[in-house]
């Protein structure tokens, strides 16, 4: 059986256009999996996914823990604190420790960019990307853009921006690659102190001014403001930097249109967003959330074998 | 005990030294250059090397190579780094000083000595640190150190971020005219970077070092070299920019020198892709700009010599995620096929111009015996073949370091025979 992703997902830029659809495609079925009053199906009955988590998360963790047990896997989390990791033990050797008790599946968080690919090199299991470093994010990058998708039907010449740290960023990466794929067009906005240098070689606009990528924008995707740039000296204040970038119902209101507002979480709020924005009604950030279970069961199905034209009928039988 | 007399026969004796680019034989007695050119007839009990199809020219010296020893005698060893150093042509190394602990006084700057005279190997010259601990705080006992064998002073691994420092180490170096070698990095900018910053650095989500990391330093130094004088040697330059400074300072007759390492020649930021970690080094690849300007910087001159940054690091190291893997990789053993390939067989260095780079201009500048083949000097010579396609396996290494971006890749030339004084140190079969 061919598998139409390859043994690991790694990042949406390795990816091709069609192989995107794929996921989103394949995500679709399983949304409705997550609304049932028993959110569970035979898919992934008697493999083992260990969810490999060297920095803190919650969001991403129980999404994935989720995508996991409404699949049936049977699921181990492993985190820094508590594991042999603390003690010294490398990523590599964690890594074959945990493939010598025969599992599947990794899904691996890790502070180093590269390092899930180093781990997929390095062992059978198929491994997921769950966040390594300012490199990629990918399970986040595709429910932004499925999210985006229900909203706009299609990506092709929407007009999406990124605002805020696209630097440290491994969300944005990963929204560039995929909706340039896909056919958008991508535009980044903030402090140039907290955008790559050489940002435009990949082919996005750049906006010096919020004001300027609000009425350009038909979607912004806000990002976290980690509260440590500002003692590393990429802004002088959150408070400034609300001032210049914060996205306020202000700024929104004299939008040309109606936009749609994503933040891959968890938020600052009256930083990077006011609340009024993120629990107003342009907010499409809850359905981000929701929609994050279904693309991961649906990269969960795919790489373990499953084909895209059969995901309906994976949802199988309620048990 | 002196050695038998040596006679290499045949070969092209190429020798820029001495305008030398002939074929002919080379008679070695008694440690000696004996005669040079036409046809030789050997004394009886001669040693012969039948050079034929091969080059014979003054011993390879690099400037810049980490031996390790003391501190990591388990990725290398003054022993072990001498013999990659023969078996890559090289019959002088200059050791930095980054051992642990530090080779900043006389004692240290004797160990080193002893050990390469024990290895009856390449020769080893140690650099000293020009900062006591190389902290960039106090200077080191320059003279003290020289009289034990240090050649010249350098806190390479780290910069000399005081600027008084520098030009302090710069003046006191006059009253014994040694080059203090510069390691240029502006730390702030440098900080947590792990390759070349650019678009490449932006998709992989890797801190960049921005090629102004660098510059700063070269022109910062070559300002301070024109106030205090002294013989500024820069080491492993990488950018286009710092070519452009060093040519600036040089028309303006500051004492600067400059190196680059084969790597920094050869390839680009490119190599990095896939994290892949033995591209990892201090200062990055970069850019294909920066590496033709390099080449050609080179050819004019306005970069002296070629040298390595042999840098072995364990596999375990190495064996690890991008951004916590340590920089370096060794070269001692692929720079000639490196060179040729990329230098000589494109056309931009003649063979002779590479043997000046590789030979000529490292002895001159530092003071290192060899650099010749003219009659009555030692005989540090190193035979090689030009044109040999060989496949490079890290693990045939002497090094103990296996830590090479080259594994796999077919080079072009290789050591045949290196000749220490007179004596056959390496010889390939």
């Amino acid at each position: 059986m061919t598998q139409p992703l390859g043994k690991d997902l790694l990042g949406l830029a390795p990816l091709s256009a069609e192989q995107i659809r794929f996921i989103l495609d394949t995500a679709e079925p399983f949304k409705e999996i997550s609304e049932r009053q028993i959110k569970k199906v035979p898919t992934l009955r008697g493999m083992t996914v260990v969810n490999l988590f060297f920095e803190p998360s919650t969001r991403t963790r129980i999404s994935f823990e989720f995508a996991e047990k409404r699949l049936s896997a049977d699921t181990v989390n492993v985190a820094t604190s508590g594991s042999s990791v603390v003690k010294g033990e490398t990523l590599v050797d964690t890594a074959r420790n945990l493939e010598a008790m025969r599992i599947d599946m990794v899904v691996i968080r890790h502070g180093s960019s590269g390092a899930a690919q180093f781990l997929a090199e390095r062992i059978k299991s198929n491994v997921i990307n769950a966040g390594d470093g300012m490199h990629e994010h990918p399970t986040q990058g595709l429910l932004d853009i499925l999210t985006l998708r229900d909203r706009l039907d299609t990506l092709e010449n929407r007009r999406v921006c990124l605002v805020g740290d696209v630097l440290h960023s491994r969300v944005a990466r990963s929204n560039i690659a995929g909706l340039l794929k896909l056919g958008a067009k991508v535009a980044v906005c903030g402090p140039r102190s907290l955008l790559p240098n050489g940002i435009e070689d990949m082919g996005v606009t750049v906006f010096n001014r919020i004001e300027a990528a609000i009425e350009w924008a038909e979607a912004l995707n806000v990002l976290r403001l980690q509260l440590e740039r500002m003692q590393a000296g990429y802004i002088p204040s959150l408070r400034e930097y609300n001032r210049v970038y914060g996205v306020t119902r202000a700024r929104l209101e004299r939008a040309p249109r109606e936009l749609i507002i994503m933040h891959p979480g968890p938020m600052n709020r009256g930083v990077e967003i006011d609340s009024d924005v993120a629990d107003g009604p342009m907010s499409v950030i809850l359905h981000q959330v929701t929609n994050g279970v279904a693309v991961r069961m649906a990269v969960l199905y795919l790489l373990a074998g499953g084909r895209p034209e059969l995901a309906s009928a994976a949802k199988g039988d309620v048990k | 005990m002196s050695e038998r007399p040596l006679l290499l026969t045949g070969g092209r004796i190429i020798d820029p030294s001495s305008n030398r680019d002939e074929t002919g034989d080379v008679l070695i007695v008694d440690g000696r250059i004996q005669s040079v050119g036409g046809k030789i007839a050997g004394p009886d009990g001669a040693d012969i090397i039948d050079c034929r199809g091969l080059v014979v020219a003054p011993g390879f010296a690099d400037v810049h190579v980490h031996l390790r020893e003391p501190g990591r005698e388990d990725v290398e060893t003054v022993a072990s780094g001498a013999a990659a150093a023969a078996a890559g042509g090289f019959t002088s190394v200059c050791a930095m000083p980054n051992t642990n602990p530090v080779t900043d006084n006389q004692a240290a700057v004797g160990f080193t000595v002893r050990q390469g005279v024990l290895a009856k190997q390449a020769r080893v010259f140690p650099y000293g640190a020009i900062s006591i601990g190389q902290k960039g705080e106090q200077l080191a006992e320059f003279g003290e150190m020289i009289d034990a064998g240090a050649i010249a002073f350098t806190d390479d691994g780290r910069p000399v971020q005081s600027a008084h420092l520098m030009r302090t180490a710069l003046e006191y170096s006059r009253t014994f005219d040694v080059p203090v070698a510069e390691h240029c990095e502006d730390m702030s900018l440098a900080k947590g970077g792990s390759m070349n910053e650019g678009t490449l650095s932006a998709r992989m989500g890797l801190k960049g070092i921005p090629a102004e990391a660098e510059e700063i330093y070269v022109i910062r130094d070559i300002l301070l070299a024109r106030r205090a004088g002294g013989r500024l040697h820069l080491c492993h330059m990488s950018t286009k920019g710092s070519v452009e400074l060093i040519r600036w300072g040089k028309e303006r007759g500051i004492g600067v020198t400059a190196e680059v390492c084969s790597h920094h020649i050869s390839l680009t930021e490119r190599e990095v892709e896939g994290y892949n970690t033995n591209a990892k080094m201090n200062p990055p690849l970069r850019t294909e700009a920066d590496v033709e300007a390099l080449q050609q910087a080179l050819k004019e001159g306005i970069i002296d010599m070629l040298c390595t940054d042999h840098a072995p690091h364990h596999y375990d190291e190495k064996e690890r995620e991008f951004p916590e893997a340590p920089n370096g990789i060794v070269g001692l053993e692929t720079a000639l096929g490196v060179n040729i390939k990329y230098l000589v067989e494109p056309g931009i260095l003649t063979l002779s111009e590479l043997v000046d780079r590789m030979a000529c201009a490292p002895a001159r500048l530092f003071k290192l015996p060899g650099g010749s083949l003219a009659k009555g000097g030692v005989a540090d010579v190193t035979v090689f073949d030009p044109v040999a396609k060989w496949i490079v396996d890290p693990a045939q290494f002497k090094s103990k370091g296996r830590n090479t971006p080259y594994g796999g890749h077919t080079l072009t030339g290789r050591a045949v025979a290196t000749i220490v004084a007179g004596r056959t140190v390496f010889r390939r079969t």
